[in-house]
């Protein structure tokens, strides 16, 4: 074994016989039985999983909504309270250092979720950034465990554990309550492109929440879902992942999530100049999905081809067999002019090239 | 992790059945496993000659793909048809249903035996 950090909920998993991975310095579980019959659980029923490795930053004070709207591209002082925003946090240089989602608890509190691999990037920068402001940060990674249940049965399965009333909890909300008698934060918030919940409670409680979930989901067909499901419930939802799509050298606009990038808030922000003049001249490379029609899918890093020149025009940063659409699915990096859906393309698969086309993103979007 | 006594093994992954000089090969379930549901199987054409190490095939699963290294020189004389078109044979059945190809034999190779694959792979 590694020496890489068990989350709360590792008994529970080795119990369930899931294989784990070493991700971003935690021991996560990668499946318990079969990617594709978790993947198609979410898809069809739900999926319980445990996403302790994301970090928590929880920030306070009189001035943490100016302090937030300095530190990131959006304006979390326009949230309310009780929703959610996704946003980034970018370098001077319009670079993404991370995705992230920021919730606003009340007037003066609000908890950002970063990613494993960033968590303490994003938690040195906003300690930089918020400097001069009335705010404070705490680093509370270590005080949630965060369980998400995914999928169209998700509202009855938590239904039965809650009294929260779960039809005025809107996607991109959050709520404090109690679930399976424990208190939490219960956010319809999540990352695989279905209806769902993401939960956020102590780590005393969360195996306790675990077992009820699972023992409530069991006559709905959910599955205790592994990192291995939710990265291709996410690529079929068209979601970036930071370190394929999203890098220190792409801004928001070259992933065609300009729209984060609030250039109307009040007063300067960190990356501003830079992100304008990105937006003014116009991106560079795109972001796009590619289909194919073979069996060989196309994978991260893999070279795009224009057939006609021959002349390589892009990579991919994501791929797989998609297990929902029964064909490979990819998302790719693309000069200007070769991104428009119905483009023909050509990928380099170990030295054959495959004809892909491109497509609109997401390639699956739930009905 | 099963790793059958009467079959021996590759540091690749692989098991080799010998039945005098025909040899069959397919994937342990510690390979299965650490794959991830295969999805697509590429092998060889029957009749071709392969020397021990070369990536002779493809296997692909959701999460990743591996090449298929012949364990040992020889001709290809069969490949399993069923596996082409059912890959998930490979996870469920990797020891009977899932294997991949025979080959002919030409050559000697050093393959491990059951004990010295567990060692490898970590150990029960």
């Amino acid at each position: 074994m590694t020496s890489s950090r068990p989350t709360p909920l590792h008994a529970e998993h080795q119990r369930l016989g899931a294989s784990f991975t070493d991700f971003a310095g935690w021991s996560m579980p990668v499946r318990y039985t079969s990617d594709i019959a978790e993947h198609t659980a979410v898809r069809t029923a739900a999926g319980l999983f445990d996403l302790s490795h994301m970090g928590e930053l929880e920030l306070t004070g009189p001035q943490v909504a100016q302090a937030l709207d300095h530190s990131l591209v959006g304006q979390p002082s326009k949230i309310g309270i009780g929703r959610a925003r996704y946003t980034m946090l970018c370098a001077t240089d319009g670079g993404i250092l991370d995705d992230l989602v920021v919730y606003r608890l009340a007037e003066e509190h609000f908890l950002i979720v970063a990613n494993a691999s960033n968590a303490a990037v994003v938690r040195e920068a906003l300690i930089e950034r918020i400097t001069g402001f009335e705010a404070e940060l705490r680093d509370t990674t270590a005080d949630w465990t965060l369980i998400a249940v995914q999928g169209p049965a998700s509202v009855p399965i938590v239904a039965t554990l809650t009294d929260l009333p779960l039809a005025d909890l809107k996607y991109y909300a959050i709520s404090t309550g109690k679930l399976a008698e424990s208190n939490i934060l219960l956010a319809r918030t999540g990352y695989t492109g279905e209806d769902g919940f993401e939960i956020y409670c102590r780590p005393d409680d969360a195996a306790g929440i675990w077992t009820a979930l699972l023992a409530a989901g069991a006559p709905h067909g959910l599955l205790p879902a592994g990192l291995a499901c939710r990265d291709t419930l996410r690529l079929e939802a068209g979601m970036p992942l930071y370190g394929n799509e999203l890098s220190a050298a792409t801004t928001p606009f070259e992933a065609g999530l300009g729209r984060v990038v609030a250039f109307g808030k009040e007063g300067d922000f960190v990356g501003r100049d830079a992100l304008a003049r990105r937006r003014d001249e116009g991106a560079r490379q795109v972001l796009v999905g590619l289909t194919s029609t073979g069996r060989r899918s196309p994978r991260s890093g893999y070279a795009v081809h224009d057939p006609e020149s021959g002349q390589q025009v892009g990579a991919v940063t994501s791929g797989a067999p998609s297990p929902t659409l029964g064909h490979p699915i990819a998302m790719a990096y693309v000069g200007v002019g070769y991104d428009e859906p119905g483009t023909q393309l050509q990928v380099d698969i170990r030295g054959t090239r495959d004809a892909v086309e491109v497509v609109a993103l997401p390639f699956y979007r739930r009905a | 992790m099963s790793v059958p006594d009467n079959l021996q093994y590759t540091a690749e992954h692989e098991w080799i059945a010998l039945d005098g000089d025909i040899a069959t090969v397919g994937i342990t379930a510690f390979a299965g496993e650490a794959l991830g549901d295969v999805v697509y199987v590429e092998l060889p054409a029957v009749g071709d000659a392969v020397r021990t190490g070369d990536a002779c095939g493809e296997i692909e699963s959701t999460k990743s793909v591996s090449d298929l290294f012949a364990p040992l020189d020889g001709e290809i004389v069969e490949i399993n048809d069923a596996v082409v078109a059912d890959p998930g044979l490979v996870n469920t059945d990797p020891y009977a249903a899932g294997w991949l190809l025979r080959l002919r034999v030409t050559g000697e190779s050093a393959l491990l035996d059951a004990a010295a694959y567990e060692t490898l792979i970590g150990g029960e």
